[in-house]
């Protein structure tokens, strides 16, 4: 049984999407990652729009003070194991944003991250490198 | 009769962006709708206040990622009337072309989401394909796909090179006949037409009432458009057309946006046209004089204006900004009632919102009693946090 979910996790990740403050430009890029032209759908991955039924967490923009319960709550409600990417500038690190009162700085102040994509934004190559990356690590155990 | 209420959000598979609506329901019809904007709020105004008048540009560009060369062009324009100085010719038609190839994106861009709204996955599929098309011409010319970073105080950053055009050219041939073909699926595909015509009605009165602006309006029949209304840079110049139309619906707005990516493709050919070769950008002192200046500018979702007050400092003395989204939402509110909560995602998407554009500003509720929706200890906390008192 442990070897069948530890299969189909590493076949079919499926994926939640949230943005906490981003400035739409990662969402777009994440988004044209899964369209056509680059397609990380190919890779079995998912667009699923319940946390419960997701098994990575992709999060894009710096935390705002507003959002940061909210993401916390999402993140408890996946079930385990659960992954984190981090994606973009900002939601590694805050980016741009310095200074604004109203942004806590990168996901990490707020739940576990798993892997960091950098670039503002992100791009789709940057994208599917994380994913398969992933994948990789969720075959290495 | 009771009432119920459905609270959607602020993380859900319809808009990328966290925002929450608190749906009133009679059965299945939407009797009021309570918005509440706030999750993506940054304090990007005040953060303005901390940068230099240069780096305020690449903060400006980040306001919102998928409009974000109206916004740089407009915060650009008005710091460039503090200073009362002409951009050369060349660059102003460089923005022109800039501007409009955002405008191609985001539009598409747009009727990809409908799609996906409404359960149309193929057209989202195809018309996301297409779209790379600009997007590797905003890459060819600045070298980044989304935000080019292509205005400065004074002029523009890149040129296009003459070995440019011909793949420009190339592009948006391609990107004409596709549009034209997506024109004739929201035209006659019996299934877009069930979900969208006579669906989230605004009429012309309510949208002049309810200060809608861009494509919304338009699609109510109120000509409005900064580019004929207030040219900027140096639309006057070229011959394009206001679109409108007449049936106020959610097909209507998708249509405005069909014609206008087609307008835009035209304006794009035209300046290519008429750029003559020349200087690109003017050099200018680090700080502008005392004064305060507004600048207004047709970004794809609608009028944008940007205010921004020197006293002759480093940093900005105020900037701010009025984005179209935030103008939209009561039109939006007023759409909403009366139709089904199966309509909800596509009336919603029909102002194609942006929530990021919209929420640099703080949102005072007036009705905070009632609606608030922190917990007493999630509020406690924050204020606490805010005021670094141990929590």
């Amino acid at each position: 049984m442990p070897s069948i979910l530890a299969w189909s996790r590493i076949r079919s990740p499926w994926i939640l999407y949230m943005c906490t403050g981003a400035c739409n430009a990662c969402d777009i890029e994440v988004l044209a990652a899964l369209a056509p032209k680059y397609d990380v759908e190919r890779f079995g991955i998912l667009l699923k729009g319940s946390p419960r039924h997701a098994d990575v967490l992709i999060v894009t923009g710096a935390v705002s003070r507003q959002v940061a319960p909210r993401l916390k709550r999402i993140y408890e409600q996946m079930p385990d194991p659960k992954f984190v990417i981090a994606a973009g500038t900002c939601a590694t690190s805050g980016g741009v944003y310095w200074g604004c009162y109203n942004v806590l700085g990168g996901i990490d102040k707020v739940i576990p991250v798993t892997m960091y994509v950098p670039g503002c934004p992100v791009r789709p190559e940057a994208v599917i490198d994380a994913v398969a990356k992933l994948i990789a690590k969720l075959k290495s155990g | 009769m009771s009432y119920y209420q459905v609270p959607i959000g602020p993380q859900h598979p319809a808009i990328k962006e966290a925002f929450q609506f608190n749906f009133i329901l009679d059965g299945e019809v939407i009797v009021d709708v309570k918005p509440r904007l706030g999750f993506v709020h940054r304090g990007i105004e005040k953060g303005m206040e901390l940068r230099t008048w240069v780096q305020g540009i690449f903060l400006a560009e980040r306001i919102c990622g998928i409009c974000n060369v109206p916004h740089t062009t407009c915060y650009c324009l008005a710091v460039e009337k503090l200073y009362d100085i002409d951009v050369p010719e060349r660059a102003k038609y460089l923005r022109i072309i800039i501007n409009e190839l955002n405008r191609i994106h985001s539009h598409l861009l747009w009727i990809g989401i409908l799609g996906m709204e409404l359960g149309f996955h193929t057209l989202f599929m195809y018309v996301w394909r297409d779209r790379e098309k600009v997007m590797d011409l905003v890459e060819m010319i600045s070298g980044n796909r989304v935000t080019p970073s292509m205005n400065c105080i004074g002029g523009v950053v890149y040129d296009i090179t003459p070995e440019m055009i011909p793949i420009i050219k190339r592009n948006l041939d391609y990107l004409e006949e596709r549009t034209k073909y997506y024109k004739s699926v929201l035209e006659e595909d019996p299934s877009i037409r069930a979900r969208t015509v006579d669906v989230g009605v605004l009429s012309t009165e309510k949208a002049l009432d309810l200060c809608a602006v861009g494509p919304t309006a338009r699609a109510s029949n109120v000509k409005s458009d900064v580019r004929f209304d207030d040219p900027y840079t140096l639309y006057d110049t070229i011959d394009f057309n206001l679109i409108t139309y007449d049936t106020c619906d959610v097909w209507g707005r998708a249509m405005v946006r069909v014609d206008e990516t087609l307008e835009s493709i035209s304006v794009v050919r035209q300046a290519l046209d008429k750029m003559r070769p020349g200087p690109i950008n003017v050099k200018v002192k680090r700080i502008p004089p005392v004064g305060e200046a507004t600048a207004r500018v047709e970004a794809p979702r609608g009028e944008l204006l940007h205010y921004v007050k020197s006293d002759g400092k480093e940093t900005p003395y105020r900037a701010k900004m009025r984005t179209p989204t935030m103008a939209n939402i009561p039109s939006l509110c007023e759409m909403l009632k009366g139709y089904h909560i199966a309509d909800i995602p596509a009336i919603v998407a029909s102002i194609d919102p942006c929530y990021c554009c919209t929420e640099r500003v703080i949102f005072i509720d007036p009705n905070r009693g009632e609606k608030w929706v922190w917990s007493y200890d999630e509020l406690r906390n924050y204020s606490r946090k805010y005021y670094g008192v141990g929590v």
